[in-house]
C-alpha cells in the first residue's frame, strides 16, 4: 500500500486515512502530543473517551495509540483533530514523535470501548493514572469537567515516575479550578520537589469519596492497576464500580488477528476498557 | 490538662489496643510542630521518637554529596514516622525533613521500649502494628524500585 491510495477517514478499517501533523507539543523529555487532522477535506471522526487508534509511520510500521484530547472539541465529526500522547519507545512511536507540523501519518480508528462516563453520572469518581496512563484518561477528565454538575466529587490521583516526568503539568492547576481534586506523586523525588514521593495508591486516602457510590476508573501499567484495585477493594468498591483500560498487542484492531486476545475477549474491540468484573479472573493469571 | 489519649485511641495505628495500654502510651506522648526545613530525624543520630504526622509532609530521604537530598519517600496526615527506635542500635537510618509546617504527636521511644520489656504483651501489640506499617513501607519500596513507569517496566 502507497501513500497515495490513501484518502480521507474511510469506512473501511484496514485502510489508513492520511493525516498531517497540525501540532506538536513536548511534553516530557521523550513524551509528544501530536495533533492530527485530516490531510483532505473531510471531517476528523468523533470518538468516545478511552478509545485509541491506529497510528501508521509510513515506511516504518503501525502502533495503537490512545487518543488523548478533548472529545467536546470543535464539533465532534465535523472537524477538529485528532489528539494522542505518544511516548518514543519503539521505531513507530519515534517517528512519530519525530514528525513536524505538516508531516503525513495514517491513522485507523477510532477502535474499542471507552470508559462508561455515563454510569458515572450522580457518583463520585476517582479516575487513578500511573505514567502514559494519564493520556487514555484525559479525554474522560475532559468530559466531566465540561459537565461537572452532573457528577458527584471527582479526584484525579496520579503516579509519574519522576517530577521530569509529569504529564500535562500546566494543565493541572486548571482542572483543580474547574472542580478536580488533584492528587500527584512522583516514584523518584527530587531535591528540588516538594510534593509526594511515593506510590500513587498512597494517594487514595487523600481523594474524597463515597466507597458505596464511587467509580474508579484506572489506566496505567498493570502491576500499579493490581495494587491500585487491591487498595480500593479493601476500601469498599466493588469489582462493578471498577474500570480499568488495558494494554495487549493490538494489531488489525478489529479483532481479526487475535494479536491482542486476553482470554475470552480481544482487547481491541471488546476493550481497551473493561468493567473489573469482568477480567478480574484473568488480571492475576500468568501469560495470558 | 487535656491529655493526647483521645487522639491516640481514634488513630487507627492504636485501633483494638486495651484502653489501658492506651493511657500509658499518651504518658509517653507530647505535640510537636515542626517548621518546614525542619528536621524530626537525622541519619546517625539516636533515634528516641516515633511520631503520628497530624498535619503537613515530611520527607524521608537521605543526603548525597554533590546531589542533595534524595527523597525516597514522603508521609503525611496519619501516617506513622519511624521505627528506628525500636531496632538496635536505635540510630536513624535516614533523614526526615519537614517539607511543610508539620504537626505530629511525638511518642518516646525510650520510654516505650522500657515498658515493652517490662510487659511482653504490649511489646507484642506494639510490635505487630509496626510490622504493618513496616510490610506497606517495603511494599510500596519495592514497587518504586520496579521503575514501573520507566520504558521496560
Amino acid at each position: 500500500m502507497t501513500a497515495a491510495t490513501l484518502t480521507g477517514p474511510t469506512a473501511d478499517p484496514t485502510l489508513p486515512a492520511l493525516y498531517r501533523v497540525a501540532r506538536r507539543a513536548r511534553e516530557t523529555r521523550d513524551t509528544y502530543t501530536v495533533a492530527l487532522v485530516p490531510a483532505e477535506d473531510a471531517p476528523a471522526p468523533a470518538f468516545a473517551p478511552g478509545q485509541f487508534n491506529m497510528l501508521y509511520a509510513f515506511g516504518v510500521g503501525e502502533a495503537p495509540i490512545s487518543i488523548s484530547g478533548d472529545p467536546g472539541s470543535g464539533d465532534p465529526g465535523k472537524g477538529g483533530s485528532l489528539v494522542h500522547t505518544v511516548r518514543a519507545v519503539g521505531a513507530v512511536t519515534r517517528a512519530i514523535c519525530g514528525l513536524k507540523p505538516g508531516g503525513v501519518v495514517g491513522v485507523r480508528g477510532p477502535f474499542g470501548r471507552g470508559w462508561t462516563l455515563a454510569a458515572a453520572q450522580g457518583k463520585d469518581v476517582m479516575v487513578v493514572a500511573g505514567g502514559l496512563g494519564l493520556a487514555p484518561l484525559r479525554p474522560a477528565i475532559y468530559h466531566i469537567l465540561a459537565r461537572r454538575e452532573r457528577f458527584g466529587r471527582v479526584s484525579l490521583l496520579y503516579g509519574a515516575r519522576s517530577p521530569a516526568d509529569v504529564l500535562y503539568a500546566r494543565q493541572m492547576a486548571g482542572w483543580r479550578r474547574a472542580g478536580l481534586g488533584v492528587h500527584l506523586t512522583v516514584d523518584q523525588g527530587t531535591a528540588s520537589w516538594s510534593g509526594d514521593v511515593g506510590l500513587v495508591t498512597r494517594l487514595i486516602p487523600k481523594a474524597s469519596f463515597d466507597p458505596g457510590n464511587t467509580l474508579a476508573l484506572i489506566c496505567g501499567p498493570e502491576v500499579m492497576m493490581r495494587f491500585t484495585i487491591a487498595e480500593l477493594e479493601k476500601l469498599g468498591l466493588g469489582r462493578q464500580q471498577i474500570y480499568l483500560s488495558m494494554e495487549r498487542n493490538m494489531t488489525c484492531a478489529v479483532g481479526f488477528c487475535g494479536h491482542c486476545q486476553f482470554g475470552p475477549q480481544f482487547v481491541c474491540k471488546d476493550g481497551p476498557v473493561f468493567p473489573y468484573s469482568q477480567v478480574a479472573g484473568l488480571l492475576r493469571q500468568r501469560e495470558v | 490538662m487535656q491529655t493526647l489519649e483521645p487522639i491516640l485511641r481514634e488513630h487507627p495505628f492504636f485501633q483494638g489496643l486495651d484502653p489501658g495500654y492506651i493511657a500509658l502510651l499518651a504518658g509517653c506522648a507530647s505535640n510537636v510542630v515542626f517548621r518546614p526545613g525542619h528536621y524530626l530525624m537525622k541519619e546517625g543520630e539516636a533515634a528516641n521518637h516515633f511520631y503520628i504526622i497530624r498535619q503537613g509532609k515530611v520527607s524521608i530521604e537521605i543526603a548525597s554529596p554533590g546531589r542533595g537530598p534524595i527523597p525516597i519517600q514522603t508521609v503525611g496526615e496519619g501516617d506513622i514516622l519511624g521505627w528506628s527506635w525500636l531496632v538496635p542500635p536505635y540510630r536513624w537510618q535516614f533523614d526526615g525533613r519537614a517539607l511543610q509546617e508539620t504537626r505530629a504527636i511525638a511518642l518516646d521511644g525510650q520510654c516505650l521500649r522500657g515498658k515493652c520489656e517490662e510487659d511482653h504483651s504490649l511489646g507484642y501489640e506494639i510490635l505487630r502494628r509496626f510490622a504493618l506499617v513496616m510490610a506497606d513501607r517495603l511494599a510500596a519500596t519495592r514497587l518504586q524500585l520496579l521503575d514501573l513507569y520507566g520504558k521496560d517496566p
